[in-house]
């Protein structure tokens, strides 16, 4: 079918006029990417304040923080972090994070943005579904912000709620009654909201793409965004019946993850023969794929952005970086057993998952390396933007090696509980993945909000935030390796008293890392309302996305049917009249 | 299909020419239907993957006697398949006038149009009345005494086959949908009924895996 056909499934969408068809309940791809952006922008502000409350716990142990026992009477009276209260603001830190921040910012918001721009449609493909993709989102954000407001608080199983003590109800601990199933049905929420919008994306990307833009002419960063989908698609496909499972086993008695002859909180159990080790293959199956779909979309802001400011295209082409992204997305399928070597697996298992994780490094490998040299010569424009790009880089490769060793079952067995774990998965996922969102931020801001970002302030908060950062985690590494376990409020044994005074460090750096983000806050809403007005293309860039207006005009393009006649990167192209050539420039490049 | 590989030689890229091309693409509700076949299969394909541990982490595996109207439902759904695909016949047929030998090409559209909405209507009479045979077994299953909570496996057959049955039900609202775009003769309301067609026929070839497990394992 040719696109005229495509074309009626957005076409008849005019304009919204009414103040909630154009900002609530938007049917616009850019609206709704807006949308996911501001919630993982709530999300993350409440993230990194929990974050900030167990750290200082985990530092002076016996501090009181004034005024949380307003906030929560049973789980910090007198503003003293009771151990469950640790583990509750833990678990709601870790899946507040995983969830709305990292899956929402770099895959949802920026993609639903910028994906149907940079293949020259006017919308995604089925805007009905993206709008209720982004409000079933946005119901799982509120069912999840309740658990801090019910009697005995947001549950303390972890963000992977590993069974039984997840799934065996109130006997288990505070949170684990009527917290652990709002955690459930949030989570639940939160798969359909995914899977709508991965079904958007990959229809989109493989249906409404303008004249010309065939698949090699995509930009990497909407190569990302489709892979991702496609990763997603199983992953959450996989989460949804494992919450199911774990709601029927906590509401309805069944016994999927319970085993028989359980006696907790000195009460028998009423369950027989589950399996928790169920749960954990289910959730690793889709936890492991999860990963990379936070981590990829970064992959792609950072291949997209870098080739904007070091003035070329990258080592090799884009074709090497997407077979990387694409085997990895493609083995993170089969090394989910890799997070449970210490679960009680057989050891040849253990081999048959060691060896697909250490495989997976190779993809991941090369595209650092294809980063690295192509920057090695190039004529690079230092902005905030390109600044977080490179620090991407940085913490990527700091975490990655870390996973090296992890990947082997007899280290894991020694680092699975400790710190060593909480570095690695931090630097390679979560900081990484963050710092592809702010080079997003400070790249496409311009473009979403029609206004420059403030960069004096933008380098500001990279260097502060650079630096930060490796203070929080370099030193984590320092306690796993000393036997520093997590998960723990507060340490006693004599061998980790001595290891306090490391943690008071990393609390102090936690704080005033977290402090340096308001720099941040404040950059975004100074150039929300007072900003410079942004050119169409401030970076002398050649996608789509630059040849329209910032920000852009309801169907994207104004009314124009773009062609397109370029590859996606032609920088310093010899004999051309700029350094850049759009991808419509009607120029001709010769291929060798 | 433009084929561009460079290779970026010292910075030697001089400009000829290449001609602009046009992307090979689908309709997105097709792609769209096929993508979320996909994710469904692989939502069942994690549950029996579960049923297959679940059942040997335990002892407590029992068996218990499939109502038999469970088969009979199974030969609704295959009939209402074929249903769907007359119905589809007659469309295309209807939208093909000139094929027909008949003098009269608009009244034998007309004519092939009502045949295939009637056709539609069979199938979801069939699609409910299979809910209803679900149902039917379900009460079956509570009068001997099996439960939700009764056993794992009693528990995974409530679970498949009420999940199993939403996106039945999920089917038969897209194809109401569909049924009333072909009344109002909507623009592409036949690409429409395809890709309900997908799902549908997906959704027989999903229940009669489904009893195989549940037939084999139960």
């Amino acid at each position: 079918m040719s696109d005229a056909s495509a074309q009626p499934e957005v076409h008849h969408l005019a304009p919204p006029t009414g103040f909630i068809r154009k900002h609530v309940f938007s049917l616009d791809h850019k609206v709704i990417g807006l949308q996911y952006y501001g919630l993982a922008l709530a999300a993350v502000f409440i993230g990194m304040v929990l974050s900030w409350l167990f750290r200082i716990h985990l530092g002076w142990a016996t501090a009181a923080i004034p005024g949380l026992q307003l906030f929560s009477p049973n789980g910090a009276p007198g503003g003293l972090i009771t151990p469950e209260y640790y583990l509750s603001l833990l678990t709601m830190h870790g899946t507040i994070m995983v969830f709305f921040v990292l899956t929402n910012a770099p895959f949802a918001g920026f993609g639903n943005y910028f994906l149907p721009i940079q293949i020259g449609a006017e919308d995604m493909a089925f805007p009905r579904f993206n709008m209720m993709s982004f409000w079933t989102t946005f119901a799982a954000f509120l069912v999840m912000m309740a658990a801090f407001f019910v009697h005995d608080g947001p549950p303390i199983s972890g963000w992977t709620a590993y069974a039984t003590l997840s799934s065996i109800g109130k006997d288990a601990g505070p949170g684990e009654a009527m917290g652990q199933n709002l955690w459930a049905v949030s989570i639940a929420l939160f798969c359909i909201g995914q899977l709508l919008g991965s079904l958007n994306f990959i229809a989109t990307t493989l249906d409404l793409r303008t004249k010309g833009m065939t698949l090699s002419r995509m930009p990497i960063s909407t190569w990302a965004w489709f892979i991702t989908a496609c990763i997603g698609l199983l992953a959450f496909a996989d989460l949804l019946p494992a919450c199911i499972l774990l709601i029927l086993d906590r509401t309805a008695g069944t016994s999927f993850f319970n085993p028989a002859g359980m006696v907790v909180s000195d009460n028998l159990q009423p369950h027989s023969g589950g399996s928790p080790l169920l749960w954990q293959h289910l959730f690793w199956f889709f936890g492991h794929p999860e990963v990379y779909i936070a981590i990829i979309p970064a992959f792609g802001i950072v291949a997209h952005i870098l080739p904007t400011f070091m003035r070329k295209p990258l080592l090799g082409g884009m074709r090497v970086l997407i077979g990387c992204l694409i085997a990895a997305g493609f083995l993170s399928y089969m090394v989910w057993g890799h997070h449970m070597f210490v679960s009680g697996m057989n050891p040849y298992s253990a081999i048959l998952f060691s060896v697909p994780t250490l495989i997976i490094t190779i993809p991941f490998t090369v595209s650092t390396l294809i980063f690295l040299g192509s920057i090695y010569g190039a004529n690079l424009r230092f902005t905030s933007a390109s600044l977080f790009s490179l620090g991407f880089i940085s913490v990527f490769i700091s975490g990655g090696i870390s996973g090296f060793f992890l990947a082997q079952p007899s280290l894991d067995t020694y680092l699975h509980a400790t710190y060593f774990v909480v570095a690695h998965f931090h630097f390679v996922m979560a900081v990484a993945a963050i710092f592809g969102i702010f080079a997003g931020t400070y790249f496409w801001m311009p473009k979403m909000i029609g206004r420059m970002m403030n960069e004096g302030l933008g380098k500001l908060h990279f260097w502060l935030t650079f630096i930060g950062v490796y203070c929080i985690f370099m030193p984590m590494h320092y306690l796993g390796l000393a036997g520093n376990v997590r998960r723990y409020s507060a340490f006693t044994d004599n061998y980790l008293i001595p290891l306090i005074p490391v943690h008071k460090f990393i609390t102090i750096a936690a704080l005033l890392t977290g402090a340096a983000q308001f720099i941040f806050f404040y950059n975004l809403i100074h150039t929300r309302w007072w900003g410079v007005q942004a050119p169409d293309n401030p970076w002398d860039a050649t996608t789509l996305e630059w040849s329209t207006t910032s920000p852009p005009p309801f169907d994207n393009f104004g009314g124009r049917h773009l062609v397109v006649r370029q590859d996606p990167y032609e920088y310093s192209v010899e004999g051309a009249a700029t350094d850049f050539i759009m991808q419509t420039a009607t120029d001709t490049i010769a291929k060798h | 299909m433009s084929t561009t590989t460079y290779t970026q030689t010292a910075g030697t890229r001089a400009r000829v020419a290449s001609p602009a091309v046009t992307a090979v693409k689908g309709t997105p509700s097709q792609t769209g239907v096929w993508v979320a076949v996909s994710a469904i299969a692989m939502s069942f394909a994690a549950l029996t993957s579960a049923l297959i541990v679940r059942e040997g982490a335990g002892a407590d595996w029992h068996r218990f006697v499939l109502p038999r109207i469970l088969y009979l439902d199974t030969i609704i759904l295959i009939a209402s398949s074929f249903t769907l695909e007359l119905s589809r016949k007659r469309f295309a047929a209807a939208a093909n006038p000139s094929a027909t030998a008949s003098g009269s090409a608009s009244g034998a559209s007309t004519a092939r149009r009502s045949d295939g909405l009637y056709w539609l209507n069979m199938t979801l009479t069939l699609g409910l009345l299979f809910v209803v045979g679900q149902v039917l077994a379900w009460r079956s299953l509570v009068s001997q005494g099996v439960f939700l909570a009764t056993g794992p496996s009693s528990s995974f057959f409530y679970v498949l086959t009420a999940m199993h049955g939403l996106h039945l039900l999920g089917g038969v609202l897209g194809l109401i949908y569909v049924g009333s775009r072909l009344r109002r003769n909507a623009r592409n309301a036949q690409n429409s009924l395809g890709t309900a067609a997908v799902y549908w026929h997906f959704m027989d070839l999903l229940w009669v895996y489904l009893l195989m497990v549940i037939a084999i394992r139960m």
